[in-house]
């Protein structure tokens, strides 16, 4: 077996470098946008006392779900706080909110054609099915070649490693509609955009969700390895604490990275769901209305010569 | 405009690797298995023509190609081979923007499974069709509520699809249908859904709309008792190919095959065959200008008690009783007026056989048939009836009585001329009949 060896990893080598020469250009454009967009939420979210920031998500978390979530949100962000961890907390809530939207940006195009076109499916499967499975270090490597060290080769890594199952759902999602109702608009003499926009994605959308919560679930796991690669953050402290076996800092950053996953995996879930959960402050709101309205009417129906009259005054004033 | 309104010519559906070969295969006669390696045949030589106002069913058990020929008449499945023709205008081969066209003018569906938008309410599901029209708001869901009435459903635009009960969602899919003001109508097994007394109920109240609307309503189903119930006209279709078109009376008394004539074997034939399916040339009857004793010898010609009257123009005037009959012949009349009685239980034409039974039991005279202007046009007596409902050709053809019994007063004079002694000997004879038996079972014991 001497001598026999494909040199494969070269050969990726050599594209890379191909790729730093002559792309450079184009390099650095994505990583000016992507510094510019995950400094600039970063720093957004620094940017007014933290308790207002608790507060929004606090709001945001009743507006989705119930006031219990809200009230967890309250405790496990204060705990953040408390255990010296805002900022770093808000640049991984930066970093992964970016990374998300990115991915989401071209998950869901991707997975709406694939589910559209066969050709593009049986490509995408493989593509799909390496990029979860090749481990997610191995991205860092060319990402830092390109990027250097820094936040940029981190978000880059974690969009691909996050990217998958963002495709895959929104596919399933629009493929599992079903298919007479899909025929239905095509028998009324619906375009595919019509079908797509008013019948496809709406039903598949709980789907579709999903998969962006698990975008979000995978961008969050990254959020240690994006630390590697010099980005600030949760991640960061986890990698140091390890490379100083320091226990306490490993804790208290990897429980504040949990802690940020339990808010944004909630919150993405409910998402799903909105409109069916009864404890959100809009059902709240719709439900008390409801009776206002029916106390109201059935106050005006009792007195019946009254309220006629009295309209019949407005009526005529 | 012309009477027909949908025309299917040599339709070809092949599913698979290589539709187009297995095609001029079929055509050159190899059978849907021979042609299985080059794909599979869902539609085989299709050919039929649905009239302007018509239902027409296409029956088929699972698997015999109707719900793919539905799809080919607007275009969801492209046929392989044959055109398709719509109020004369081809659809087969044409691009994909005129077919949406005719697709939203002309053609519009119900689904076996409703197919509603579940996330859109019942109104805005109703109005999907003008929304694709590209109606403004506000008009089409005043359409849509005018529309939602005439299917029973007033009121009842808020709800969203799911808290409604399966024949309602049906309904609503029927109203998003109505609401495409297109002629032609294509159910897919649109009933089957549903259980038993809502479809039966479904089905007349399609039948109700169909005589104020007169759409032209292609109907699939695997049932043929509902097939026979809805349909103008059926078409049978086995294993891709349509095995016979006819009403639902042809179908039922003369099937084109075994496999027809095994399939109408379990139909409910009293609710699909009628009167004048059945009904046998009148007798007796006499015109309102005979005697008694025309009469009279009609009813012992024909072995009856009474017999029908008729006026001008075979117009069922009344019934005369033997008894009558005979006291007119002694009194010395001419003309039956006088014992003239109403005639208690007739049947139209057009009745089928289940609203006959009770009519027939209560009827003293076979019953008597009458069309549209109270015409007799025949007579229907029990055992007809009763052999209608069995299957077979001639269960409809006239039937041949039994040896009729011998004259009462014959019997009485035989059985009075007295060469045996009556009373001993009927004793004795039971007595004998009783010893003997009691033997028997000695010695078999």
């Amino acid at each position: 077996m001497d001598g026999f060896r494909i040199p494969l990893g070269s050969w990726v080598e050599a594209g890379v470098d191909w790729v730093k020469v002559n792309l450079d250009g184009l390099l650095d454009v994505v990583s000016f946008v992507v510094t510019f967009l995950v400094d600039g939420l970063t720093s957004l979210l620094l940017l007014p006392y933290f308790f207002v920031v608790i507060a929004i998500a606090a709001l945001i978390a009743w507006l989705v779900r119930s006031w219990q979530l809200a009230i967890g949100t309250v405790v496990s962000f204060t705990l953040i706080v408390a255990m010296g961890l805002w900022v770093p907390a808000m640049q991984t809530l930066g970093l992964v909110l970016v990374a998300a939207l990115v991915a989401v940006v071209i998950a869901v195009p991707l997975g709406i054609w694939s589910a559209r076109n066969a050709t593009v499916r049986a490509v995408l499967k493989p593509v799909l099915d390496f990029m979860q499975t090749m481990p997610a270090f191995v991205y860092l490597i060319p990402a830092i070649v390109f990027f250097s060290i820094g936040v940029v080769p981190g978000l880059v890594a974690t969009v691909i490693f996050a990217l998958p199952p963002g495709v895959r759902l929104t596919e399933l999602g629009i493929r599992g509609v079903d298919s007479e109702t899909v025929e239905a608009g095509q028998a009324f003499g619906a375009k595919p955009g019509q079908i797509l926009r008013g019948i496809q994605l709406p039903l598949a959308m709980p789907t579709i969700l999903a998969g962006i919560n698990q975008v979000i679930m995978l961008a969050l796991s990254m959020a240690v390895i994006a630390g590697m690669a010099g980005a600030d953050g949760l991640g960061k402290m986890v990698v140091e604490a390890i490379s100083t076996v320091n226990i306490a800092k490993g804790v208290e950053a990897g429980l504040g990275v949990v802690l940020i996953a339990v808010f944004l995996d909630r919150v993405t879930a409910a998402l799903g769901t909105l409109g069916q959960n009864p404890a959100s402050l809009p059902a709240v709101i719709r439900r008390r209305g409801a009776q206002r309205q029916a106390t109201a009417a059935a106050a005006a129906s009792a007195p019946i010569v009254e309220t006629t009259v009295e309209e019949k005054e407005l009526q005529n004033a | 405009m012309s009477e027909i309104a949908l025309e299917a010519r040599n339709l070809f559906k092949v599913f698979g690797k290589n539709p187009s070969q297995a095609v001029r295969r079929l055509k050159a006669g190899e059978s849907r298995t021979a042609v299985d390696d080059a794909g599979t045949a869902a539609v085989i030589d299709a050919s039929f023509t649905v009239n302007r106002g018509e239902i027409f069913v296409i029956m088929g058990l699972s698997g015999s190609g109707k719900s793919t020929i539905i799809r080919m008449l607007n275009g969801l499945h492209d046929a392989t081979s044959g055109t398709v023709t719509v109020n004369g205008d081809p659809i087969t081969g044409i691009p994909n923007g005129q077919l949406r066209e005719i697709r939203r003018d002309r053609i519009s569906m119900v689904f076996q499974h409703f197919a509603l938008l579940p996330h859109r309410s019942v109104a805005a599901n109703v109005a999907y069709p003008l929304e694709l029209k590209g109606v403004a708001k506000a008009e089409r869901l005043a359409k849509a509520a005018e529309i939602l009435s005439l299917v029973g459903l007033e009121g009842l635009g808020e709800k969203m699809p799911s808290e409604l009960s399966g024949g309602m969602q049906q309904r609503v899919g029927i109203a998003r249908a109505l609401a495409a003001d297109s002629d032609i109508l294509l159910m897919d097994e649109a009933f089957s859904a549903l259980d038993p007394l809502i479809r039966r109920e479904m089905q007349e109240q399609l039948l109700e709309l169909q005589e104020k609307l007169q759409k032209t309503i292609v109907f699939i189903t695997h049932d043929l008792n509902e097939a026979m119930f809805l349909g103008d006209r059926i078409a049978v279709m086995r294993d891709g190919r349509i095995v016979q078109i006819g009403t639902p009376e042809d179908i039922l008394m003369d099937p084109a095959n075994d496999y027809v004539e095994q399939f109408v074997q379990d139909v409910d034939r009293a609710r699909v065959l009628t009167a004048a399916n059945v009904m046998e040339r009148p007798r007796p009857v006499v015109p309102e200008t005979a005697g008694p004793r025309t009469a009279l010898r009609q009813m012992r010609d024909a072995y009856m008690s009474a017999t029908y009257v008729v006026g001008r123009d075979r117009q069922l005037l009344g019934v005369v009783t033997d008894r009558d009959a005979v006291k007119l012949v002694r009194s010395g009349a001419t003309t039956l007026d006088s014992v003239l009685k109403p005639v208690l239980q007739s049947v139209r034409e057009d009745e089928v056989l289940m609203n006959l039974f009770v009519p027939a039991v209560e009827s003293p005279l076979p019953l008597a048939v009458t069309d549209a202007e109270g015409r007799l046009v025949g007579v229907i007596p029990r055992v007809t009836l009763l052999a209608a409902l069995g299957p077979g050709p001639g269960a409809t053809e006239e039937i041949i009585l039994p040896l009729m019994p011998m004259p009462q007063a014959e019997i009485d004079a035989v059985l009075d001329d007295g060469w045996t002694d009556p009373g001993p000997s009927t004793s004795s004879g039971t007595q004998d009949a009783f010893g003997s038996g009691t033997e028997l079972t000695e010695e078999v014991r």
